[in-house]
Formats: C-alpha cells, sequence, structure tokens
C-alpha cells in the first residue's frame, strides 16, 4: 500500500505541483468537471440556439418544457431521442454503421482537455493548473484530434450506403481538409509571436504582450472563418443541404445515434470558440489588469479568470447563432475557391509579414513590451486597412469572388435603368 | 406598386462584403432585441375583428323562444345551401321554425343569412374555436344555437366603410 501522506506532502502553493499524488487526484476531479460542465454546455447550447434563432425571427422559442425559459427542453429531447427507435438500413455496413457517431463524437471530446481555463489554482499542495492536460504539444494536439472528426463524417457517409449521405460525407470531408489548412496556417502567426504551441504559453504571452486580436487581426479574421467551416455551421453547412442532400451524412441515422452527431457538431463549436477566446482574445486572462500576470495567485483569482473565459467562450458561441442568421450559404464551388483562392494565400502571406516583422524588430533589438506591441499594431492595422477597405472594395456581391468586368458591369447598369423598380440611386 | 411592398435596390456596383456583413448583423442584432409577435396562443388570444364570421348563433326573445320567423330568407339566399329549415305554425298563427339545422362544414361563412334576417335572429358569431369529435357534431340543430352565447358579428357598414 502506497504512503498517501507521502504523496499528499504539502508544497509552496505558488509554485507548480510537482508530487505525483496532487497531480493525479487533481487532474481526476478536473476531468470529472471539465467533462461535466462541458457535456451540460453543449445541451444548454442546443436551447440557446433555439432560443436566439427566435429571438432573432421575432418569435419565443421553446418555453414549455420546465417553467417559462423552457430550461428544460434539451432533457426532454435527451429522453426523446433516447426513446426512439433504432433503425438500421438494410444495405448499410453495420459495424462502421455503429461506429461512425462515435468516431465523431470522442474527438470532439477530447480536443477540450488541452485548452487552459483559467488561472493556475493555489492550494496546499502546490500550483494546480486549470487545465486537464498542459501539453506541451498542445495546439498541434488540437489539430491532430479535431481533423479526426472527419473520419466519423465520412464513414457515416461511405456505411449508411446511400447516395446522398455519400456525397454528404465527402463533401463535409473535402470542407472540413480545405479549411484545417487555412485554419493551421492562420495560427502559425499566433504561434510565432508566443515562441511556443503550448496554450498556457500562448495566453500568458498575450497578458503581457496584449491580446493578438490587436496585433493579428487578419489571422483571428481567417481563423474564425476556418472554424465556421471546421464545425459545418452556416454559411458553411453545405454537408447537411436540404434540398440537395436532404440531410447529409447522417440521413440513415436515428434516435441516439443521431444524436450524437449534432451534440459532437456543438461540442466542436464550444472547442471552436474557447481557441479563438485562447488564441486571440487572451484566454482566461482578465482584461484590463495586470494583476493575473504578475502574481501571486489565488483562489478568488482562479474563478474570476474562468468566469471571464466562459463569458470570452459564450460571445463567441453567440456569434456563431448570430451569424447563423446573418449570411446565406455559399454555394460549393464558391465555398471551395474561398478556402483555397482566398483564404490559403491570405494565411500564407500573412505569416511572411508577420514572421519578417518579428524577425525585423528581433535584429533591431527591441525587446518585447510596449514598443514591440505597438509597432505591430501599427503593421496590423496598415494590414486591416488594406483588407478590409481597399481590396473589399469595388466587388459584386452576387459572385462570392473576383473583382466583376466592366462590361458585366456596364450590362448590369443597362438592366437597372431599363428595370421599373430602379430609382436612380446609383452613387 | 401594391400598398406597403418595399422595393430594395439591387446591388448594382461598389460593394463591399464586410459593410454589407456588418449591416446584417446589426439587423439581426435588432432583431433579437425587438418585442416577439408570436401570440401564446392556450394562454393569450387574438383579439378578432368585430366583423369576423364563424360559427352561427341564433338570437332569443325574453321569454327564450328563438326570434326565428320562418320566413325562408335565409336558406334562400345561402349560397352554400347549408341551411335546412321546416317552417311551423301555432293556433294563433305565428310561425316558428320545427327544424332549423346549419350544416357548419358546408357553410361558407359568407353572412349573407345574418344580412337577410328581417327579425335580427340569426347571426354569424365572432368565434373560432370549433372542433368536434364527428362530423354529424358540426350540423348545428336549433338548440345549439340558441344556447351559444358567443359575441355577433357587427356586419359591414356602407355608411362607415372602416368600421371606425
Amino acid at each position: 500500500m502506497m504512503d498517501l501522506h507521502a504523496m499528499l506532502q504539502a508544497a509552496n502553493p505558488q509554485s507548480l505541483a510537482t508530487n505525483l499524488g496532487p497531480f493525479v487526484i487533481f487532474t481526476l476531479i478536473k476531468m470529472i468537471i471539465v467533462f461535466t460542465v462541458y457535456m451540460l454546455g453543449a445541451a444548454l447550447l442546443t436551447l440557446a440556439e433555439r432560443k436566439i434563432s427566435a429571438w432573432i425571427q421575432g418569435r419565443h422559442g421553446p418555453n414549455r418544457v420546465g417553467g417559462r425559459g423552457g430550461w428544460l427542453q434539451p432533457a426532454a429531447d435527451g429522453v426523446k431521442n433516447f426513446m426512439k427507435e433504432e433503425t438500421y438500413p438494410e444495405a448499410a455496413y453495420k459495424p462502421l454503421f455503429v461506429l461512425a457517431p462515435v468516431l465523431a463524437f470522442i474527438p470532439a471530446l477530447s480536443t477540450f482537455a488541452v485548452i487552459p481555463f483559467g488561472a493556475p489554482l493555489p492550494t496546499r499542495w502546490g500550483l494546480i493548473p486549470m487545465v486537464v492536460a498542459d501539453l506541451p504539444v498542445g495546439f498541434l494536439f488540437i489539430l491532430a484530434i479535431s481533423s479526426l472528426g472527419v473520419y466519423g463524417i465520412v464513414i457515416a457517409g461511405w456505411a449508411s450506403n446511400n447516395k446522398y449521405a455519400l456525397l454528404g460525407g465527402l463533401r463535409s470531408s473535402a470542407q472540413m481538409i480545405s479549411y484545417e489548412i487555412a485554419m493551421g496556417m492562420s495560427t502559425i502567426p499566433v504561434l510565432l509571436l508566443a515562441g511556443n504551441v503550448t496554450l498556457s504559453t500562448i495566453v500568458t504571452q498575450q497578458a503581457y504582450g496584449g491580446w493578438n486580436i490587436v496585433n493579428l487581426t487578419i489571422a483571428f479574421f481567417i481563423f474564425m472563418v476556418a472554424a465556421f467551416a471546421e464545425t459545418n455551421r452556416l454559411p458553411f453547412d453545405l454537408p447537411e443541404a436540404e434540398s440537395e442532400l436532404i440531410a447529409g451524412y447522417h440521413t440513415e441515422y436515428s434516435a441516439m445515434k443521431f444524436s450524437l452527431f449534432p451534440i459532437s457538431e456543438y461540442c466542436n463549436m464550444i472547442t471552436a470558440s474557447a481557441l479563438m477566446a485562447t488564441l486571440f482574445f487572451g484566454g482566461w486572462d482578465v482584461p484590463f489588469t495586470g494583476r493575473d500576470n504578475i502574481g501571486p495567485y489565488s483562489g478568488w483569482l482562479t474563478l474570476l479568470s474562468i468566469v471571464i473565459f466562459l463569458l470570452k467562450t459564450s460571445f463567441f458561441l453567440f456569434f456563431y447563432i448570430w451569424i447563423r442568421w446573418t449570411l446565406p450559404r455559399f454555394r460549393y464551388d464558391q465555398l471551395m475557391s474561398l478556402g483555397w483562392k482566398v483564404m490559403l494565400p491570405l494565411a500564407l502571406a500573412y505569416i511572411v509579414i508577420i514572421a519578417a516583422a518579428i524577425l525585423a524588430l528581433d535584429s533591431a533589438g527591441i525587446k518585447e513590451g510596449a514598443m514591440y506591441a505597438s509597432i505591430l499594431g501599427a503593421i496590423n492595422m496598415a494590414l486591416v486597412v488594406i483588407l478590409f477597405a481597399i481590396m473589399d472594395r469595388g466587388r459584386i456581391v452576387s459572385p462570392a469572388y473576383g473583382r466583376a468586368r466592366s462590361d458585366r458591369i456596364e450590362r448590369l447598369r443597362r438592366i437597372s435603368e431599363r428595370s421599373p423598380l430602379a430609382t436612380g440611386a446609383t452613387d | 406598386m401594391a400598398i406597403g411592398v418595399k422595393v430594395l435596390d439591387r446591388p448594382i456596383e461598389e460593394v463591399s462584403y464586410i459593410r454589407a456583413t456588418l449591416k446584417g448583423m446589426a439587423m439581426t442584432f435588432k432583431h433579437l432585441l425587438e418585442p416577439k409577435v408570436t401570440v401564446q396562443y392556450p394562454e393569450a388570444k387574438w383579439q378578432i375583428s368585430p366583423r369576423w364570421r364563424g360559427t352561427h348563433r341564433m338570437l332569443t326573445t325574453e321569454t327564450g323562444q328563438a326570434k326565428c320567423v320562418a320566413c325562408g330568407l335565409c336558406p334562400t339566399v345561402c349560397p352554400a345551401n347549408c341551411i335546412k329549415l321546416i317552417p311551423g305554425e301555432d293556433e294563433k298563427g305565428n310561425r316558428y321554425p320545427l327544424v332549423f339545422e346549419i350544416d357548419e362544414f358546408r357553410c361558407i361563412f359568407c353572412g349573407y343569412c345574418q344580412e337577410v334576417c328581417p327579425e335580427e335572429a340569426i347571426h354569424v358569431g365572432r368565434h373560432y374555436e370549433n372542433s368536434e369529435y364527428s362530423r354529424a357534431g358540426f350540423v348545428y340543430d336549433l338548440e345549439r344555437l340558441t344556447a351559444q352565447t358567443h359575441p355577433v358579428c357587427e356586419m359591414w357598414d356602407p355608411d362607415d366603410p372602416k368600421g371606425e
């Protein structure tokens, strides 16, 4: 029998816990808490999605189950999904058909493990980092695991033995693979600035050197668009196209096996929102204070930082839903050309510019600090103006990319003059 | 152009994606905060028009008799042929309906019966919650028609066309 006392011996609360005992125990506790909060968050997100969708459309949304707020709606949905009949299409390849929802669900769950969600908690056994697994390869782990989610979707499509499901699965995998590249590329400037791929280092770097959104706005923009595409959300929800593909890859699924797909989509949304907050909005860094990065750490600071992190994450979750009811969806070819012809070159060019800027600053001997951050901020401002004010101008909305040819504009102008709907307002 | 139809200009040139997206987001956010239009039906009910024409009601005299004198105008004017009237006569020579039935399924709720009635007896009502377990339940007899209590329709008045 192990000596518990020896394992749980007291240590300096302000330095990282090094003993095995506290590490194992606190990791187990964190796993349970994070898993519970995560699943609860995913369930509440289904309600939030329906509520906010309803409010944007001038409706009330679900408000019958569990009082006026409809708080128990997710529970009712869950019970319904468990009670429903499980159907197996005759032609489906059963082992993979059963495996596919699991393959989609597990990567969605595991990615959150490496995201730091709060300032380290001082205990009498040492400092406990508020992250389930503070992997040294943090961000690479997320990229690797989240791309495994494609397997679940493409296998679901294939195993259903249904042409719509197969096409939906193919579309989805093509979309996710295309945008994964832009997503990975867009984060390289962040990694260059932090000099590390560990997410807690990235958070600490932002606490010192300013949030990345201020210095790397374009990287954030690319990351955000790619995250929307990765999670198959509007305006990129092409795998589920009612008119073309019925419900896409989950056409043949029913009951809880079907439900696992939306749940993993919501889990991915939470992870993507948490990542946006972590990589570009300082993670758990409390805004407008330097308190959290000089220490000493305390329980209250941990609590505050967790609340801040939750607020940042839920803003992006709201943003997802907000965008869903604002932008119409892309056509498939528009999606592909946006990914390959716009996002990828943009991300690559941005890496070159930021890498050059960092190299120039380093060789000029400027230390990381206010000067460094303000020079980067100025470069960023110039790039934002070039991209969003100059390059965005003079484009026709209808084709999603490319400058309209002048003869085409002439033709449109003539049509508009002849049209009885014309009001003459063409400034 | 019809009244109240908003015609938007076609975006022709010099269109910015960012501006358009931000504008759209402002629009959806505005709608998020606006009052909701859904009526919570079983608890709250829609305010129906005073000229609403719903299921019929037969008005009665103070003694509780139907006002109907069985003149036969309403079955004559009824375009849907849904009123069945068999007139009777008592010893004093007063006519009254022996049978007065309206098939609410055949009825098209035009309100002609109310307009034509010289005694202001038959009315179309301001009422819309009619459900029955059988089709036969929708043939309202005289007893059912007199027992109804819902408000009745105010027909269109040519002197006050907007009902003000």
